[in-house]
């Protein structure tokens, strides 16, 4: 648990870039800001350990993942504005609705976050020189990318990409409904993705029990570090038994075992089971970091601290542990679940979530709000998440299950809770940890330009689909027939969906922007609160030459407004006037 | 309509075409009540804060961090009201999934009870009258005449479905209805409908399936009780009787059928070249 690092890289941050070879006006994609000796350039990225270059390396792969599966959905919506549209043939559009799933869940909204955010900001809010296993870290970055590529490639392979939806129920995923190679390219993605995330969560549990700085006691740990550690033992929990489904499954198409079709003895439900015991708190994997960056964004563009820190802690935690028993709510129409369990523990869920959305008011309640891009997300967060929050409450009633399962009216609810989280507050953190990765800003009239289109096409896309789906549109369809009465409504979810997608464009030219002309960011451009913005933007090699005194969840802001620190009944020792200002270890 | 339920916002909802589509309705709409005045206030709530507070001057705010009366005001609240809902929910559900028992020819009120075996199949919809010696079976085919196969059911009396699947999973669910269920192979699932009203409601398939997932449609016509022993008898005279084979295609199926091989493995080269 070492703070003060190794000898050569006590010198400064400057000198340490210069003999590094790295200038702050480098291109992001190449700027790993690695060892002081051996490789550079191509080879340096190749066999990188460290935490930042890997988490910058997971947020560029993430990312690219996202914008494929956006433009697949872009074509899909484009097949929907009209009624018996010709554009794709069925196969085609089954491979496309499967794949944007599958890049959007297992290659973008888990990778972006634990993969990629955390595996940059959590070393450096707990104060630790890098993550607790440095190798573990970047084999996992290589199976992920390992898996990505297989699971592109199988639109390359006879018989197209896998066709099942991205949940792959059994029988539909088996030999005889599904016999191409893509089906099987899919299912070693999984494997290989899935390991990917158990080494991450592995390395951010042990990170953060283990490599806190001294003073970081667990209630000081921020809130996007506490949710990384919940995040990493609910990959624990929930990861091994996609894995175990993945095996099974494969033994059923080329083994001859017949776990899943009825003809053999097996059970086609069991996959269900298996799958959303881990989807359930899969969803919760991909929400949690996503809750934690608000929780770190809001209060800092508050100029306040987090209201209910513990009350925060707390419903991460019940959160999590409500979402391992809550699967089958996934599965109220099979007719073979216990329905008032599974319905009263997704109810409950609620109460923490609503906690949160309290809490997040409180923080605001009473600030000074400026609503600079990464809080603009926030907000629109807030609102999505909400939306998609209250129409979630109403998919854990069975009855109300019965009449909007498949629909989509699901369909809008998924989206909204998971836009709102992996996007908007996806963005909000990547706009407010950008200045700390790369040393340069942003563009703030770009970011807010991408924010309002994002908003608004937001809105337009998954509003006119609740009402698309109580008129009766079923999910994953290719065409639907001309006198439903759901063409109008299709039409504007697509005009929607094309606004999001133009919001994104001026996302690329804000990159393209702040790499031709940098605008140098500073160490703290937000007047940040927790620990990493107290190190240079990029920190050096191993994070810190030195480091404020830890008395709150907060220690940068303590340090930078000692007149207004942070004073907390939840922490055993109240900041004593000779703590502040000495920094712990400073070189002198 | 009844008069009656107009006492309920639709919310874009049926009032439901049964008995149980009704319950669920009600459900809903209370329960879209509940949350758009909740999600409402939250939602004012922030945008009240956001505008009240909106940074006007450099002074810095007060840094309070916690206030737990509050705390437990916003969680306790939360609890009542999930659990009125759960228990407005497990009321619904107890109707829903009522069903009056298995092999019964009355039903407890004494109506005769219509039993329905309904088989999903890639790509379509069999329908057996079990007491009737009835079977109406309709593959599905792309294009804008796809209408799907028929179920024609009495009016205001109970009709038990058996859902069972040939091969993979299908959703059979119709909008009106308020209602879906899987049809799962390995696994018959029971449930009761009571149509309120004449008239035809579509139904489709929800659960991806395959190929022609999209295609998989049909209809449930609700007639007069007298108009449907017509319609059984006729069948019967038209030959479209049960089949024990278990082959979807009927002598006279009510539209036209594509060249699919067997339902139970469709081969690649079809299902690539098919669309």
């Amino acid at each position: 648990m070492t703070t003060t690092v190794e000898s050569p890289d006590l010198i400064g941050p400057e000198e340490h870039d210069g003999a590094d070879g790295h200038a702050p006006g480098a291109h992001p994609a190449e700027s790993g800001h690695g060892h002081h000796e051996g490789p550079s350039g191509i080879v340096k990225w190749l066999t990188s350990t460290d935490h930042k270059v890997i988490g910058k390396s997971y947020i560029i792969t993430s990312l690219i993942l996202f914008f494929i599966a956006g433009i697949m959905a872009l074509v899909m919506r484009a097949q929907l504005a009209n009624p018996s549209s010709s554009l794709l043939s069925f196969q085609t559009y089954n491979e496309l609705f499967t794949m944007h799933g599958s890049l959007m869940m297992y290659l973008f909204a888990g990778p972006f976050a634990f993969g990629g955010l955390a595996n940059y900001i959590v070393p450096l809010q707990v104060g630790a020189p890098d993550m607790a296993f440095p190798r573990l870290n970047a084999l996992s970055y290589w199976l992920f990318l390992g898996g990505s590529i297989t699971m592109m490639s199988s639109f390359l392979v006879a018989g197209g990409a896998a066709s099942y939806g991205w949940v792959a129920y059994a029988p539909l995923s088996n030999a005889i409904n599904s016999p191409g190679a893509g089906a099987d390219l899919w299912l070693m993605a999984l494997g290989l993705t899935g390991f990917s995330a158990i080494f991450t969560g592995v390395n951010l549990a042990a990170t953060i029990f283990y490599l806190r700085a001294p003073g970081m006691t667990m209630f000081r740990i921020p809130i996007f570090s506490w949710n990384m550690l919940v995040t990493g033992i609910l990959i624990l929990i929930a990861f091994p038994v996609l894995f175990g489904a993945v095996v099974m499954l494969f033994c059923d198409r080329h083994f001859g075992t017949h776990i899943f079709t009825v003809q053999g003895g097996g059970v086609p439900v069991l996959w269900q089971h298996l799958f959303w015991f881990f989807g359930h708190p899969e969803v919760y994997i991909l929400a949690l970091p996503y809750f934690g960056m608000v929780t770190d964004i809001i209060p800092v563009f508050s100029r306040k601290p987090l209201f209910g820190y513990k009350g925060m802690v707390f419903a991460t935690m019940s959160i999590a542990a409500l979402s391992t028993g809550v699967w089958a709510h996934h599965m109220f129409t099979t007719g073979v679940v216990l329905l008032p369990f599974f319905s009263l523990l997704s109810y409950l869920i609620a109460v923490p979530t609503g906690i949160k959305f309290f809490n997040w008011i409180g923080s605001m309640w009473g600030g000074q709000l400026s609503f600079q891009t990464p809080m603009l997300f926030s907000i629109g967060f807030l609102f999505a998440f909400l939306m998609g929050g209250v129409t979630g409450v109403l998919l854990a009633s069975p009855p109300v299950d019965f009449m909007t399962h498949d629909t989509y009216f699901v369909v809008a609810h998924f989206h909204q809770v998971l836009i709102g989280t992996a996007v908007f507050a996806g963005f909000a953190g990547f706009y407010f940890w950008y200045p700390k990765m790369f040393g340069r800003m942003l563009s703030d009239r770009l970011g807010k330009w991408h924010f309002w289109g994002l908003f608004i096409g937001f809105w337009l896309t998954f509003m006119p689909q609740y009402l698309v789906g109580l008129y009766g549109m079923p999910r994953r369809v290719a065409d639907y027939r001309p006198d439903n009465g759901w063409t109008g409504l299709n039409v504007i979810s697509t005009v929607g969906a094309f606004i999001i997608g133009a919001s994104f464009l001026f996302f690329l030219v804000n990159l393209y922007t702040s790499w031709r002309n940098p605008v140098p960011a500073g160490d703290n451009p937000w007047d940040g609160h927790a620990l990493e913005w107290f190190t240079s933007s990029p920190p050096p090699h191993h994070n810190y030459t030195h480091l404020p005194p830890i008395r709150s969840e907060r220690p940068t802001w303590d340090y930078n407004h000692p007149e207004h620190r942070t004073l907390v009944t939840h922490s055993k020792r109240s900041p004593g006037p000779s703590d502040d200002k000495e920094p712990v270890g400073a070189p002198s | 309509m009844l008069s009656g339920c107009n006492f309920y916002p639709t919310y874009g909802a049926s009032r439901g075409a049964t008995k149980q589509g009704q319950d669920t309705f009600k459900l809903y709409s209370g329960m879209m009540t509940t949350g758009i005045i909740v999600g409402g206030l939250v939602g004012l709530l922030i945008l009240w804060t956001l505008v009240r507070y909106r940074r006007r001057s450099d002074e810095m705010p007060r840094q309070f961090h916690e206030s737990i009366p509050i705390e437990v005001l916003y969680t306790a609240i939360p609890i009542l009201i999930v659990a009125v809902l759960f228990l407005y929910t497990v009321l619904t559900e107890n109707n829903v999934d009522a069903t009056v028992p298995v092999n019964a020819t009355l039903s407890s009120t004494g109506k005769p009870v219509v039993d329905i075996r309904v088989t999903a199949f890639q790509w379509g919809w069999r329908f057996d009258y079990t007491g009737l010696n009835v079977g109406i079976a309709g593959e599905t085919t792309a294009g804008p005449n796809n209408h799907g196969p028929q179920m024609v059911v009495p009016v205001g009396q109970t009709v038990q479905i058996t859902l069972v699947s040939d091969d993979v999973i299908h959703g059979f669910y119709v909008r009106d209805f308020n209602f879906s269920r899987y049809a799962l192979p390995g696994v018959t699932n029971l449930f009761d409908l009571t149509v309120l009203h004449t008239g035809t409601y579509n139904g489709q398939c929800t659960q991806i399936c395959g190929l022609y997932h999209s295609e998989m449609l049909f209809s449930v016509k609700a007639v007069t009780p007298p108009a449907f022993s017509v319609w059984a008898s006729e069948q019967v005279r038209k030959g479209n009787t049960l089949q024990r084979s278990g082959s979807s295609s009927s002598n006279n199926p009510p539209i036209a059928t594509h060249p699919t091989p067997s339902n139970a493995s469709p081969s690649p080269a079809t299902a690539r070249g098919a669309a």
